[in-house]
C-alpha cells in the first residue's frame, strides 16, 4: 500500500476522531445508550447467577448496538454538507477513505468497550483474571476490528441517500455474528465464566481475526463502489 | 399507465414463450409425480410414520434456496466483472435472490415443522438451522438494497457488491456457528462414503422432488427475470414520456413566451 493512501487515510481518521472530540456525540450519547441497555438487561434478566454468568454476551450485544449508533453517526457527518462527495471530488482514494473511517471507529469503539467492560464488572459482577489479561485484551481488538470495517462497509451504502438508515441493522446484524459469538466465547473464557479455561479462547479469537482480515480487505475493494450514489 | 405515446405495442411483451410453456407443463407434471410417489407411493418412515413426507419437500427447497444463492452470486459477479457489464445478468441475479428467498422461508417453515414432530420442538439452536436463519435474513438485505433508489447501473453495481459481500460473510457465519454448537443429523444422502441407507423407493421419490423443484426454479427464473425487464422498460419509457411531455409544455410556452 502507497503510502500516500496510508497518509489520506490517517487524515481521515483523525479528522473523523476531532469531529467527535468537538461535538462530543460518543459521550453525551452513545456511552448513556449503551449504558441504559446494559441496565436494562438487568430488568429483563432479574438479577442473581443469570447477569453474571451472561455478562460476556450482554456486554457485546451493548456493543453491538452501539455500533449501529456509532457507525450512523460517523456516515451522517460525511453526508452532512456532501462532505462525502467533497472527499470524493479531492481525489481521496476510496480504499483510504475506508481505512480512514473504520480505523477512527476501532478507535471510538474500543473506548466503548473499555467502558462497558467496567460496567460488567460493576452491575454484573464479572470479575477479570490475571491470566486471562492478554485473551481479553486480544479479544477486544480483533472483534473490534471486524465490527469496525463491517460497520464501514454497510454505512457507506447506507449514506448513500435519505431513508436508508433503516437498513443498517438488517445489512450488519445477519453477518455480525460470528464477531457476537467469538468476541463472547473469547471474554468468557477469559473471565473464567462457567469455570472455561483461558486456553479455550484462543480458536475464537483466531476466528475474529480471520473474520477482520476477510471483511477488511473485501471491504476495502468493495466501498468505492458503494458510496459511489 | 400504459405509455400510449410508445411507437411499439406492449401488448406483445409477454413473458411466456413457447419454450416456457412447456417448461412450465413438464413442471406441473413432475409436481404432480412428486405429489403421488410423495403421499401416496412412498412407504411410512418406520420411527418418523408419515412424517418423514415432509423431507420430500424440505430437501428440494433448500437446494433450490442454495441454488438460487449461487446464481445470484455468479451473476453478481459476471456483472460486475464482465466486460460490457449486462444488466441481464443483474436480472437474473435479482430473480434468483427473490425466489431464493421465498424458498428459504418455504424450507425454515417446513424445518420446524419437521422438527416439532420428530425433535418435539420447532427450532433447534444448530449450527445448519442457525446459518439457514441467518442467510434468510442476509438476503432479505439484499433485497432491500435492490429496492434502493438510483439508476440501473447503480442498482446493478450496488447489489452486486452486496451479493458478492454476502458470499465472502457467510462462510465465516457457517464456520462461527458451527464451532458455536452442531446437533443437526448428519446429512444422510452426500454422506462421504456413499454408504446409502435410506429406502429405495423414498430416496426416488427425493429425486424426483429435487428434479421437479429445479424445473420450478427455473420457469420462475424465466419469467421473474422477464418480469424485471419489463419493469426496467416501462421505467424508461415512463421517462421518455415525462420528458417528451415535458418539452412539448416548454415549446408551448415558449412559444406563448416568444408571442408576448
Amino acid at each position: 500500500m502507497s503510502a500516500g493512501r496510508l497518509r489520506a487515510a490517517r487524515r481521515i481518521a483523525v479528522k473523523d476522531l476531532l469531529v467527535e472530540r468537538r461535538s462530543r456525540v460518543l459521550v453525551n450519547q452513545v456511552l448513556p445508550f449503551s449504558g441504559l441497555v446494559m441496565v436494562v438487561f438487568a430488568f429483563a434478566l432479574g438479577t442473581g447467577g443469570v447477569l453474571e454468568r451472561a455478562a460476556p454476551g450482554l456486554m457485546w450485544l451493548a456493543v453491538l448496538f452501539s455500533t449501529l449508533i456509532t457507525v450512523q453517526r460517523s456516515f451522517a457527518i460525511e453526508t452532512a454538507d456532501g462532505a462525502l462527495e467533497s472527499l470524493r471530488v479531492a481525489g481521496i482514494d476510496p480504499v483510504a477513505l475506508f481505512l480512514g473511517k473504520a480505523a477512527a471507529l476501532a478507535v471510538e469503539l474500543i473506548a466503548l468497550i473499555t467502558v462497558l467492560l467496567g460496567l460488567a464488572v460493576v452491575l454484573y459482577g464479572a470479575e477479570p483474571r490475571a491470566e486471562g489479561v492478554v485473551l481479553l485484551v486480544t479479544t477486544a481488538i480483533s472483534a473490534t476490528c471486524g465490527l469496525a470495517a463491517l460497520g464501514t462497509i454497510y454505512g457507506g451504502l447506507a449514506a448513500g441517500g435519505p431513508g436508508r438508515e433503516t437498513l443498517l441493522p438488517l445489512l450488519i446484524l445477519p453477518v455480525a455474528a460470528p464477531v457476537l459469538i467469538g468476541a463472547t466465547r473469547g471474554v468468557e473464557a477469559a473471565l473464567g465464566t462457567d469455570r472455561t479455561a483461558v486456553s479455550e479462547g484462543w480458536p475464537w479469537v483466531g476466528l475474529l481475526t480471520v473474520f477482520a482480515v476477510a471483511v477488511g480487505v473485501s471491504g476495502a475493494l468493495a466501498f468505492g463502489t458503494l458510496i459511489e450514489d | 399507465m400504459t405509455p400510449t405515446t410508445s411507437p411499439q405495442p406492449t401488448a406483445r411483451r409477454a413473458t411466456g414463450t413457447r419454450a416456457t410453456r412447456v417448461l412450465g407443463i413438464v413442471t406441473l407434471v413432475m409436481l404432480g409425480w412428486l405429489l403421488l410417489f410423495g403421499l401416496v407411493l412412498s412407504p411410512a418412515d418406520i420411527d418418523q410414520g408419515d412424517a418423514v413426507r415432509i423431507m420430500y419437500v424440505h430437501v428440494p427447497t433448500v437446494w433450490l434456496a442454495y441454488l438460487a444463492f449461487i446464481v445470484t452470486a455468479v451473476c453478481s459477479g459476471l456483472y460486475l466483472f464482465g466486460r460490457r457489464h449486462s444488466l441481464g445478468f443483474d436480472r437474473v441475479a435479482g430473480a434468483s435472490a427473490e425466489i431464493g428467498v421465498v424458498f428459504m422461508a418455504l424450507t425454515l417453515i417446513s424445518g420446524s415443522l419437521w422438527g416439532r414432530i420428530t425433535w418435539g420442538v420447532y427450532w433447534q439452536w444448530d449450527a445448519r438451522l442457525t446459518t439457514t436463519a441467518l442467510l434468510f435474513v442476509t438476503y432479505i438485505g439484499y433485497l432491500a438494497v435492490r429496492g434502493l433508489e438510483g439508476t440501473r447501473e447503480r442498482r446493478a453495481r450496488r447489489s452486486a457488491v452486496i451479493g458478492l459481500l454476502a458470499v465472502v460473510e457467510i462462510p465465516l457465519v457457517h464456520w462461527s456457528v458451527r464451532l458455536w454448537r452442531s446437533l443437526h443429523q448428519e446429512a444422510t444422502i452426500l454422506d462421504t462414503d456413499l454408504d446409502v441407507d435410506i429406502d429405495g423407493l423414498m430416496l426416488f421419490t427425493l429425486f424426483s422432488g429435487v428434479v421437479a423443484f429445479t424445473l420450478l426454479f427455473v420457469w420462475l427464473l424465466l419469467h421473474r427475470t422477464r418480469t424485471i425487464a419489463l419493469d426496467d422498460l416501462l421505467a424508461s419509457r415512463g421517462l421518455d414520456r415525462a420528458i417528451a411531455e415535458r418539452r412539448s409544455e416548454v415549446t408551448s410556452s415558449g412559444s406563448i413566451g416568444g408571442g408576448s
